[in-house]
């Protein structure tokens, strides 16, 4: 299991945010502000603009309109921010033509991380991946290369750790991993922030809940909420989504 | 992490994976060579003017190798958004750039060590004597073909047909750099070889004008 880098979190503040792809307005006015070491859970149907979100957080993508800001941010250094970002993104993000270990190694040397070595071993170990730590990517399933994105997105300790579907294409015991290193990442403190369109076990780690629709804030727990609340938020993301509003918007 | 040591990861993960397929490569060198070979059968090789031709000739070839092997750079990053990898990680954008523009001059460099020879058999010209200066020439011009060719590639990727709208891009740009390359070729093949300064000048000026673009503009190259 991978510690953060420090024991403090990396807090974000999302102030009037808008994102517009061409004609359609994917964020509408978000602000929200997450406390360091905050688990919060994104909440929305496909298209709601989880995603778009979780890209402006990552510094991958810049807002039409509205600001971004990370605290504790002394420098506003944006490479330094990035350095304690982590991400599990729909993709992998992974080079299928390198293997398990290479992809880790090429990572951890971008991040300029000492012990590569020890480094690699503990992240393929966590992921339940040693055996396969000379094996192509390409040759990995998809659970497989799931576990592997979220060694990858860990192998710097992140302070902010932004998740986008993480349980898709993991099995009962993928799951387990994934939630028992959520569960220690948040109390080392840890913010995370991630996106899910429907109910989950690891919803149950988190104490706050964001619902999305259409681009627009709908719902906000506000922190320290109960895991059933969430869940039973999660619940109404289970139907189909209502395009209908989605059409309103744009 | 200083500009130079991320770049120099970022092209040694290149090399690698190119190494382990020979993707580019196989596909480049095998195309330059039926250029130029093709080529070599319409002219006579002992007639003076064809060789005056033979210049031209190469860099047309590796322009156009160009435009194949520079094509994949960026799109072989999307199949898994491997690029949104390296925009996540915390080294300067233009080291991206730097690292595909780096490894791409290599690779054509390596196309070009295979093609030379081949060239000087089949077009009847004696490259030994200057070897040094046909290799400052071709790595000038090479930089040029590799610096304008990843930034096109990288603005291409994105659109949807990319593989149509590269060469498109790439070879209006490029015409400075070919004319350029050719005429110092040129010169260095000639009876009485000669490395015009001018050319070279204009070539090394090219280079570091495209380059410092690429360092001023290339962060919004990989915006969404």
């Amino acid at each position: 299991m991978t510690a953060t880098q420090n024991s403090a979190g990396l807090g974000i503040e999302f102030r009037d945010i808008e994102k517009r792809y061409g004609a359609m307005l994917a964020l509408r006015r978000v602000s929200m502000n997450i406390a360091a070491g905050e688990f919060v859970a994104l909440l929305g149907h496909n298209g709601s603009g989880k995603t778009t979100l979780l890209k402006i957080a990552a510094l991958l993508g810049r807002p039409t309109a509205g600001e971004v800001s990370f605290f504790p941010d002394p420098a506003g250094d944006v490479i330094a921010i990035k350095r304690r970002i982590g991400m599990v993104a729909h993709n992998t993000l992974l080079y299928d033509e390198l293997t398990a270990a290479e992809n880790l190694r090429f990572f951890a040397r971008l991040y300029g991380l000492d012990d590569i070595p020890s480094r690699i071993t503990h992240a393929l170990e966590a992921a339940g991946l040693v055996a396969r730590r000379d094996s192509l990517v390409r040759t990995f399933s998809r659970g497989m290369r799931q576990r592997m994105a979220i060694g990858r997105a860990l192998l710097a300790g992140p302070n902010l750790l932004l998740l986008d579907e993480p349980a898709a294409g993991l099995d009962r015991q993928g799951l387990d991993w994934l939630n028992e290193t959520l569960s220690h990442l948040h109390r080392e403190g840890c913010t995370i922030l991630m996106s899910t369109h429907g109910r989950s076990e690891t919803l149950a780690l988190a104490t706050r809940a964001v619902c999305l629709e259409a681009g627009s804030v709908v719902r906000d727990t506000g922190p320290a909420a109960h895991s059933n609340e969430i869940l039973d938020l999660a619940a109404g993301f289970g139907s189909p989504p209502r395009f209908e509003s989605q059409e309103r918007a744009r | 992490m200083t500009l130079a040591r991320a770049a120099s990861i970022i092209v040694a993960k290149e090399l690698r994976a190119e190494f382990r397929s020979f993707e580019l490569l196989n596909t480049t060198v095998v195309f330059v060579l039926i250029v130029v070979v093709l080529f070599s059968f319409t002219f006579d090789p002992t007639n003076p003017e064809s060789r005056r031709f033979g210049p031209g000739l190469l860099w047309i070839a590796l322009l156009f190798a160009g435009s194949l092997m520079l094509q994949p750079s960026f799109t072989r990053e999307q199949a898994n958004d491997t690029l949104a990898a390296l925009r996540l990680s915390p080294i300067e954008p233009f080291a991206i750039l730097l690292g595909k523009i780096l490894a791409n001059l290599a690779f054509l460099l390596l196309a070009e060590v295979i093609l030379l020879p081949v060239f000087a058999v089949l077009y009847n010209v004696r490259i030994l004597p200057v070897l040094g200066q046909l290799s400052f020439v071709m790595l000038l011009g090479t930089l040029g073909l590799a610096t304008i060719g990843t930034v096109f590639a990288a603005i291409s990727s994105q659109a949807r047909m990319r593989e149509l709208l590269l060469p498109l891009l790439l070879l209006p740009a490029l015409t400075p750099v070919l004319i350029a390359s050719t005429e110092a070729t040129a010169g260095l093949l000639a009876d009485s070889p000669e490395l015009s300064r001018t050319w070279v000048v204009f070539l090394a000026g090219f280079d570091l004008i495209f380059l410092t673009a690429a360092w001023l503009f290339g962060e919004y190259l990989f915006e969404e």
